[in-house]
């Protein structure tokens, strides 16, 4: 995990290591990945599918679990944490 | 991508973890044709996960490389949503797949349970497997600092593993009492591998205390964790850090071996020498046939995969080991029991069902699960109750036995096109 790439979240660029997962680029950025139903902001708790607390946007499409996702270069993130 | 691309294999097995990697490899050993499809982006399941070069277990290499000598057709970032008899839909990214199959094996594993507690659904509280996961998949986690809570052998394993990756472990609350930890001992007597293995991760997670009959209180912070109180039965301290990784051992994922009417008893679905479960052609293999850890795991995967392509001269020779592996199942069991203070951490506004923000109190007044899921909404989100219903079944003593396709969320454009016959609830006329 040597090399890096670039993804963007939220229109910001983020350096992640090769081979990561859209959760590591969140956590680096936003830190959060979805508001709540009542407003509160969330981020991965499992960290292996199950718990759908890592939603955000990819590439347009939403509702993707960001710990299931591996970041491909200029990839298009939007949290809303 | 909503055209259906339909396959035929002798054998499916669901889940690549180690017990469905080794089922997979036996069966395809075994001149079956084997297809092994998985939720996550490649093999290995949580233990393996990352492949041999994030994996201290010298036997991940060993099965991975077997893997990929296989015959065995692997589908990675594969969900499978819906599961009969014969047929299984499932769904990646670009593409949706109906699978046929001739026998099918389960080895769907287990999750981490979570339980609530004030805070605990802030930013960066999350599970310890969960970090363990998270920092796998590419998260630096060099000078952080890290609270481990919870239960189990994970908490110590994931120590070790944060620790030498440059995290500041700074305790190991383990809730489970030292009289309970030594009858864990004993029994791990009989496994010498295993005894050598607990103090490997001891030793490399030296710098962090193990403080017993200690857990998570509540966690502070605004918009992210700061820090969290934690008590040692006596008296509680508030520790200031970045993560608190924390769970409190591990419930099986039972939700195709439900939705396939497979027997489940006592939480654990039920199978026979050969890991058949009570619906003929259907096995289990793994964490849901009980928590056992990994080498039980192996053994009953592969049993369960020899059997299935009809190899049972293959399966017969591991019975013994099998067998002796699965005393670490009761013994498990009652080492990691949870301490019943456990079940009072959450106040009436905790939140306990994170999909839908219903708390505890709201959740609390109904009868059972099932009237708690039709007039609160809890359990009625994304993760379908995986992570408020097990906490349920502690805290409120509720059986959580439905289990209704799709097994995952799934886009309406691919349950069009796949068109399953109708849902178990309808066929019964019920509703919920």
């Amino acid at each position: 995990m040597s090399e890096t790439l670039t993804v963007r979240v939220n229109g910001t660029p983020v350096n992640v290591p090769a081979g990561s997962t859209v959760a590591v680029a969140v956590l680096l950025s936003t830190g959060a990945c979805r508001t709540s139903v009542s407003g509160q902001p969330r981020a991965p708790l499992c960290g292996m599918g199950t718990c759908f607390e890592c939603r955000v946007e990819i590439n347009g499409r939403p509702h993707r679990r960001s710990c299931q996702v591996i970041c491909e270069a200029d990839m298009e993130i939007k949290a809303h944490g | 991508m909503d055209s259906v691309i339909q396959r035929n294999f002798d054998v499916a097995v669901i889940g690549a973890g180690p017990a469905g990697i080794a089922a997979a490899v036996a069966g395809a050993e075994s001149g079956a044709r084997v297809a092994l499809l998985d939720d996550n982006p490649a093999p290995g399941g949580q233990i393996w996960r990352g492949g041999s070069k994030t994996s201290y277990h010298s036997q991940a290499k060993h099965w991975l490389d077997r893997l990929s000598n296989s015959s065995v057709s692997v589908l990675s970032s594969t969900s499978v949503f819906y599961a009969r008899n014969g047929a299984l839909e499932a769904g990646s990214d670009d593409s949706l797949w109906q699978i046929l199959y001739g026998k099918l094996i389960l080895a769907t594993g287990a999750r981490e349970l979570f339980l609530p507690f004030p805070g605990w659904t802030l930013p960066n509280v999350v599970g310890a497997g969960g970090l363990q996961a998270i920092v796998k998949s590419g998260l630096p986690i060099n000078g952080k600092r890290v609270v481990l809570a919870g239960t189990g052998p994970l908490l110590l394993a994931v120590a070790a593993y944060l620790s030498e990756h440059g995290a500041n472990v700074l305790c190991i609350c383990e809730q489970a009492s030292f009289a309970q930890l030594r009858a864990f001992a004993l029994t791990l007597a009989a496994f010498p591998g295993k005894l050598v293995e607990a103090a490997q991760l001891r030793f490399r997670s030296r710098r962090a205390p193990y403080i017993m009959n200690a857990w998570p209180v509540a966690a502070f912070g605004k918009d992210r964790l700061q820090s969290v109180q934690i008590s040692d039965n006596q008296r509680c301290r508030e520790i200031e850090c970045d993560y608190l990784a924390c769970g409190f051992h591990l419930v099986p994922n039972l939700e195709l071996a439900r939705a396939l009417d497979c027997r489940v008893t006592n939480g654990f679905v039920e199978v026979n020498e050969f890991q058949e479960t009570s619906q003929p052609g259907i096995y289990c293999a793994g964490e849901p046939t009980g928590i056992g850890g990994l080498e039980l795991s192996i053994v009953e995967g592969q049993i369960g995969g020899y059997a299935a392509a009809g190899n049972f001269n293959s399966s017969k020779q591991l019975l013994a080991t099998c067998a002796r592996y699965k005393k670490v199942v009761n013994a498990m069991k009652r080492a990691f029991a949870l301490r019943p203070e456990l079940a009072t951490l959450a106040k009436p506004d905790t939140l306990l069902c994170r999909c839908e923000d219903i708390s505890f109190e709201d959740a609390r007044k109904h009868a059972s699960w099932r009237a708690a899921k039709l007039h609160s909404r809890c359990g009625m989100g994304p993760c379908q109750g995986r992570v408020c219903g097990a906490a349920a079944e502690f805290l409120f003593g509720w059986t959580i036995d439905s289990s209704r396709p799709p097994i995952f969320p799934v886009r309406c454009s691919s349950l069009a096109a796949t068109s399953p016959p109708a849902s178990p609830a309808q066929r019964h006329g019920g509703s919920q």
